[in-house]
């Protein structure tokens, strides 16, 4: 009896059917391509946002643009300097007056119903003084943009 | 050389799929390199609108008015005292509701104003600190007013009557000074 078992099991030939491979990893690469956002140029400024506890998550990314205010990474740092700098796109600019064209740019990509929904999300470092932060809220201010989030990591309350 | 190429054709009329899942890993490979997971999280705020002339100043009682200065050594002054970050909660709470009606403190929430005023040569951290602070009190609240009225703690999921009552209850009314050309890098 056991022997006839046996011989059965060796006859047959053990494969795993790969045909539902392709299947999973389309179905990881969905995921991926859904949560995916593309990385937006590169970053040239050192920023480490603070922490802060009363956090608003920023839900479309399309009526987002980021203005980065930081010191240049060390490879920058010959050409622009070590003083904070304001990085808008790809691109560290000499100052303020830029931000127009700027948030201008991002606008006409977004459709005219839902220019009043347009964040701009302010990455700033952590070590960077106010001047350089409130000369840019002034731009902002100037240009109309009135909705602004200062980008901040999760802290939890030690405190409480 | 017709029958040949009939020939072949019946004998395989499928494609062959194994390369299908080399392809499918390769894009797979490149969203996974490329992906950033990172959600982005602030403090949201409203800027008021610019105008070239500067506003009046507002004859204010200063019993409703709970100043906050920030200098360029990150110190704190609160009301005209020195105060630490993290007292500055809940005496902003205490300030807006004024449980006890003191004297001293706001007549009404509605009538609350807090003022923060920095020098330019204050640290952006230090600034983000003290605003986290002054919006948890707010945040607070609103959570604990929300929870005696109806049963549920404060969040924008609430229906808009409900957000607004609230709201209209304890208005958060933050005004931020021109800063101070202090300590400028």
């Amino acid at each position: 009896m056991s022997s006839h078992f046996k011989k059965k099991r060796g006859d047959s030939k053990p494969t795993i059917s790969t045909a539902s491979l392709p299947d999973i990893v389309f179905m990881l690469l969905f995921f991926f391509m859904v949560v995916t956002v593309l990385r937006q140029g590169e970053m040239k400024l050192k920023v480490v946002t603070p922490e802060a506890s009363q956090l608003t998550k920023l839900e479309e990314k399309s009526l987002v643009n980021h203005i980065y205010i930081g010191r240049p990474i060390e490879k920058y740092a010959k050409i622009y300097g070590t003083k904070p700098r304001i990085q808008l796109g790809d691109l560290i600019v000499d100052g303020p007056a830029n931000i127009p064209l700027f948030l201008e740019q991002h606008k006409v990509k977004v459709p005219e119903s839902r220019h009043a929904l347009i964040t701009t999300s302010l990455r700033v470092d952590g070590s960077v003084t106010m001047g350089i932060v409130q000369d840019v809220k002034v731009m902002l201010r100037k240009s109309n943009q009135l909705r602004l989030n200062y980008s901040a990591k999760r802290k939890e309350e030690a405190s409480m | 050389m017709l029958k040949k190429r009939s020939r072949n054709s019946r004998g395989s009329n499928e494609i062959n799929a194994s390369s299908m899942a080399d392809i499918a890993f390769l894009l797979l490979i490149f969203f996974l390199v490329t992906t950033q997971i990172v959600e982005d999280k602030g403090i949201l705020v409203k800027l008021p609108p610019w105008s070239e002339v500067p506003p009046d100043p507002l004859k204010l009682i200063p019993r409703n008015v709970f100043s906050v200065l920030v200098n360029s050594n990150n110190q704190l002054l609160v009301r005209g005292e020195p105060a630490e970050v993290n007292e500055l909660k809940e005496r902003a709470k205490e300030f807006i509701l004024n449980p006890k009606q003191r004297e001293d403190l706001s007549q009404a929430p509605t009538k609350a104003i807090i003022s923060l005023k920095n020098d330019r040569g204050t640290n952006y951290k230090t600034y983000i600190q003290v605003y986290n602070e002054l919006k948890a009190a707010y945040d607070e609240l609103w959570d604990e007013e929300c929870m005696r009225k109806y049963g549920v703690p404060y969040s924008d999921d609430l229906p808009l009557e409900y957000r607004k009552e609230i709201k209209g209850k304890i208005p958060m009314v933050l005004s931020e000074a021109e800063p101070t050309s202090y300590g400028e890098e």
